[in-house]
Parts: structure tokens; C-alpha cells; sequence
């Protein structure tokens, strides 16, 4: 041993300072791979094998509460709800008779017009199991995963309109990204004219922006924003949300427009999943890639 | 006399890991309670508070390392980036070993004021790294520090209370 250093009664291994850079050092490194190159979605699944019961016990207090209460349901209020549930049923049951004549009257000009036919999609029901406590993100997680043939990219929606996009599938739980999420877009047309745009969370509850849209654009409060389907993840047509308070001030380019999602983004307990969305056909791209290169070489090669 | 003594002086029983890994797995289940809106801002970081403590009082038993991993336990039940709690928890538990002989001069209710700092510090590494990531700061999210500073001395009662020995030493 060297004698000139002090002599240490007890080895507690490196100083503190050496294990803070150490950890630091790999907190960033496994920060840097998950936003880069998401290489430790395994990794994650793995450990959230372990992690999730324990988190199914904490929301177990909530689910007993309403376990309780729904079994001291009043009798007045059931027979109140059955009342009101009867005659929502009587009026949907009309409207439907009349959905089926128009969508048989629209198949059969579709296929008149020699135009691909719209399938109706089929749809899982998913209750939400708990909410993300990160106050940054609008995130739930519902109970249906990979077990139940969840793919990342299905549209969640309630009975009003869309609620948001599965994210990321684990074994028996997915997590839904929410229109309301701040890096989150939806592409959207106005159902009364037909224009193009996008709508973005706004991070905010029950806020959605629509961004992008020069100040003559012809948009008024209380337009309904459809789903256009440009995307190939969101089925067309279905309502998003709608527009609010509109500013148009001359000294910025765009107009800002707000607007209120449809869906109860953040009442809701059921959600319906979306499966087997038409598969749109491959962009093109490769072919432009190669053509943009060729005139990049040959305007290379004129001076 | 016995008011002037800092609490660490009281004769305690020695902990053993299975009464800390239970104190953390409690703070892990408090933590994810399914709160939301201005609940969710206000919640204190349970976790954060039991990490400091056990850094505070028994700095050779709970370090940086296990700080680190139960930060990474975090991230997986939050979804969020690998590394976002582990390193928050990391400058957090490196703050407590540092200052662990100064907290313990102060009696309960002064070590609020002197943890504070460090979960300001630990909040501000997090928010750091999201901002880092998404460009986007919720302020309010910093009020979990306080109601967490606020918390210091509930908690720490609990815990020196659950620490010591259930009948008196003196009397025989």
C-alpha cells in the first residue's frame, strides 16, 4: 500500500462526487439512446412486467370506491338513467334506419362512381386503467394490450369523436396519446368547406389549436373540423373538434384559431379502439428521391 | 437539555434494508396515485422525500446507486424518457450525502428549510432534461417542491417514530 496517502480505516468505495458523475454520466447516455434511436422499448416492457401490478394496486382504492357506490346506486336514479337511456335508444334506433338506406344508397353509387369502397371498421372497447401522473403530457393508459392485438397507431375515439392515438403497446395496457398532447396532430378538414389543415394539442385540457391558416382562410366560430384521413392513421370523416375563438390580426401571417375537442378527452372512462384501418398505398417516394438526385447531379454537371 | 440534542442522538433500533426497501416501495405506491390537473401539480414527490431521508440519516446505506435505480422505476411507471427520473434523483441523493452532517445539526422543522434547496435542485433537473427534449415548461410543476418541503417533517416524525424501539430503554 502507498504509504503517503492517509490511511482509511473503512473502504466505502469511490467518493460521492465519482459516483454522481458516474450516474449523471449514465442517466444521460440512457437519455440520449431512448429520444435518439428508442433501442430500449424491450427493456421497458420488461421491467413494466414488474412495475405495472404494483401499479394496478394503487388505483385499486378508486375502483373499490366505485364498486361501492355503483352498488348503493339509488333506485330512483336507475329507473331515472333507464328512462333516459330508453328514449337516447328510440331516437338512435330511427336514425340508424336511416344511416343503413343512406349507407346503402352510397355504396351503391360509390360503386356507380367506380370508387374504392369505405369499410366500417372494426372496434374494441378499452376502459381507461389509470391517467399519466406527468403534469408535461396528456396520456392515459387503457387495459387492452399486445394480449389483445393492440397495435401502436390505432385511433382511440369515444361515441362523440376521436380521443387520441395508441403510442406505445405493452403486454396487457397501452398507452393513448390525446389530442390534447402537446407534440400531438391531427389532420383535419372543415366539414362545411372542405379545407385542409391541421389541428395540434396544445398541452392544455380542453384546447386544441389550428395553426398554419393565412388570415383569409374561410373558417367561422362553430365550424366542425372532420378527421380527413391525408394521414393513413386516422379514418376519414370522423368529427375532432370544433372551432372556437378566431383572431385575425394583420401584423402575423397566420390567424389563430382555437378550438375545443368534441370527445370528452378527459371524461370519458370507456374508449373505443380502432382496428384494420385500410391500408393507404405506398407514397412514391423512392422514385422521387432518385429523380430529385438525377437533376441535382445534371444541374451539377451543366456549368 | 433533551430539546437541544439534534434527533439523531435518540437511540434509535438499527434499520435493516427490508424496513427501507418498504419505505421506498410505500413512497413508489403513493407516488403513482391516479391524480390529475392541480392534484397532480401539488402532490409532493414522496420518493424524492424518502430517497432524501434515508440519504440524510444513513448516507452508507442508501446512496447515489440505489437512487439512480429507483429513479429508472420511475421512468418505466411514468412512461417517461429513460434517465429523466434516474438523474433528477441522482443530483438529489448526491445533495443529500453532501449535506447530510448540516441537515442533521437542525431540528425537524429547520431541515424543511434546508431540504428545500435540494428538491428545488432535483425539480429543476427534471424540468431541465423535458425542456431539453420538448421545449415546453409547465411551471406549475414546480409547486410539488414545496408541498414536498412542506411534507419533510410529517414524514420524518413517521419514520424516527417507526425507527425507534417500542418499549423504553431506561426503565428496566
Amino acid at each position: 500500500m502507498d504509504s503517503t496517502r492517509s490511511f482509511r480505516f473503512f473502504n466505502r468505495g469511490p467518493s460521492p462526487a465519482a459516483r454522481l458523475v458516474f450516474f449523471a454520466l449514465l442517466s444521460l447516455l440512457l437519455l440520449f439512446v431512448d429520444a435518439r434511436y428508442k433501442y430500449l422499448e424491450s427493456t421497458r416492457r420488461v421491467l413494466s412486467i414488474v412495475v405495472q401490478p404494483l401499479q394496478r394496486m394503487t388505483t385499486m382504492p378508486g375502483v373499490v370506491w366505485q364498486e361501492v357506490s355503483g352498488y348503493f346506486a339509488t333506485q330512483s336514479n336507475l329507473i331515472r338513467d333507464n328512462a333516459a337511456l330508453n328514449q337516447q335508444h328510440h331516437m338512435d334506433a330511427a336514425q340508424l334506419l336511416q344511416l343503413q338506406i343512406l349507407q346503402a344508397e352510397n355504396a351503391q353509387l360509390r360503386k356507380l362512381l367506380e370508387v374504392e369502397q369505405r369499410s366500417s371498421y372494426p372496434m374494441q372497447m378499452a376502459e381507461i386503467v389509470y391517467i399519466e401522473r406527468d403534469i408535461f403530457r396528456r396520456k392515459v393508459f387503457v387495459n387492452k394490450g399486445s394480449n389483445s392485438n393492440i397495435l401502436a397507431g390505432q385511433v382511440v375515439m369515444d361515441d362523440t369523436g376521436i380521443v387520441g392515438q395508441v403510442t406505445r403497446v405493452f403486454p396487457w395496457l397501452s398507452e393513448v396519446t390525446l389530442i390534447t398532447d402537446k407534440d400531438h396532430a391531427v389532420p383535419v378538414q372543415v366539414l362545411r368547406t372542405g379545407l385542409r389543415a391541421v389541428v395540434f394539442g396544445s398541452g392544455d385540457i380542453s384546447n386544441l389549436a389550428l395553426r398554419y391558416m393565412p388570415i383569409s382562410s374561410d373558417i367561422l366560430p362553430g365550424d366542425v373540423l372532420v378527421t380527413s384521413g391525408l394521414d393513413g392513421t386516422y379514418p376519414p370523416g370522423l368529427p375532432v373538434a370544433k372551432v372556437g375563438k378566431i383572431e385575425r390580426d394583420a401584423a402575423y401571417p397566420f390567424a389563430r384559431i382555437a378550438c375545443t375537442p368534441i370527445a370528452g378527452v378527459d371524461q370519458q372512462r370507456q374508449l373505443l379502439i380502432v382496428s384494420g384501418l385500410p391500408k393507404l398505398p405506398d407514397l412514391p417516394a423512392e422514385a422521387d428521391s432518385q429523380t430529385l438526385e438525377k437533376s441535382r447531379k445534371s444541374k451539377r454537371r451543366m456549368p | 437539555m433533551s430539546a437541544h440534542f439534534p434527533k439523531d442522538q435518540e437511540f434509535m433500533l438499527p434499520v435493516t434494508g427490508t424496513f427501507i426497501s418498504l419505505s421506498l416501495l410505500v413512497a413508489l405506491l403513493l407516488n403513482w396515485l391516479p391524480l390529475h390537473g392541480l392534484w397532480l401539480a401539488l402532490r409532493p414527490d414522496f420518493v424524492a422525500l424518502v430517497l432524501l431521508y434515508w440519504c440524510t440519516h444513513k448516507p452508507h446505506r442508501v446512496g447515489i446507486g440505489i437512487a439512480w435505480a429507483v429513479g429508472i422505476f420511475s421512468d418505466v411507471a411514468d412512461a417517461t424518457l429513460f434517465g429523466q427520473h434516474a438523474i433528477a434523483y441522482t443530483v438529489l441523493a448526491f445533495g443529500g450525502i453532501m449535506l447530510h452532517r448540516r441537515v442533521q445539526m437542525f431540528d425537524v422543522r429547520e431541515q424543511s428549510m434546508q431540504v428545500f434547496p435540494l428538491l428545488l435542485i432535483s425539480y429543476g433537473v427534471y424540468v431541465a432534461v423535458h425542456w431539453q427534449m420538448h421545449n415546453f415548461v409547465a411551471w406549475e410543476y414546480f409547486l410539488g417542491s414545496l408541498t414536498s418541503a412542506l411534507l419533510w417533517v410529517p414524514m420524518t416524525a413517521l419514520l424516527q417514530t417507526l425507527r425507534r424501539p417500542r418499549s423504553n430503554p431506561n426503565e428496566l
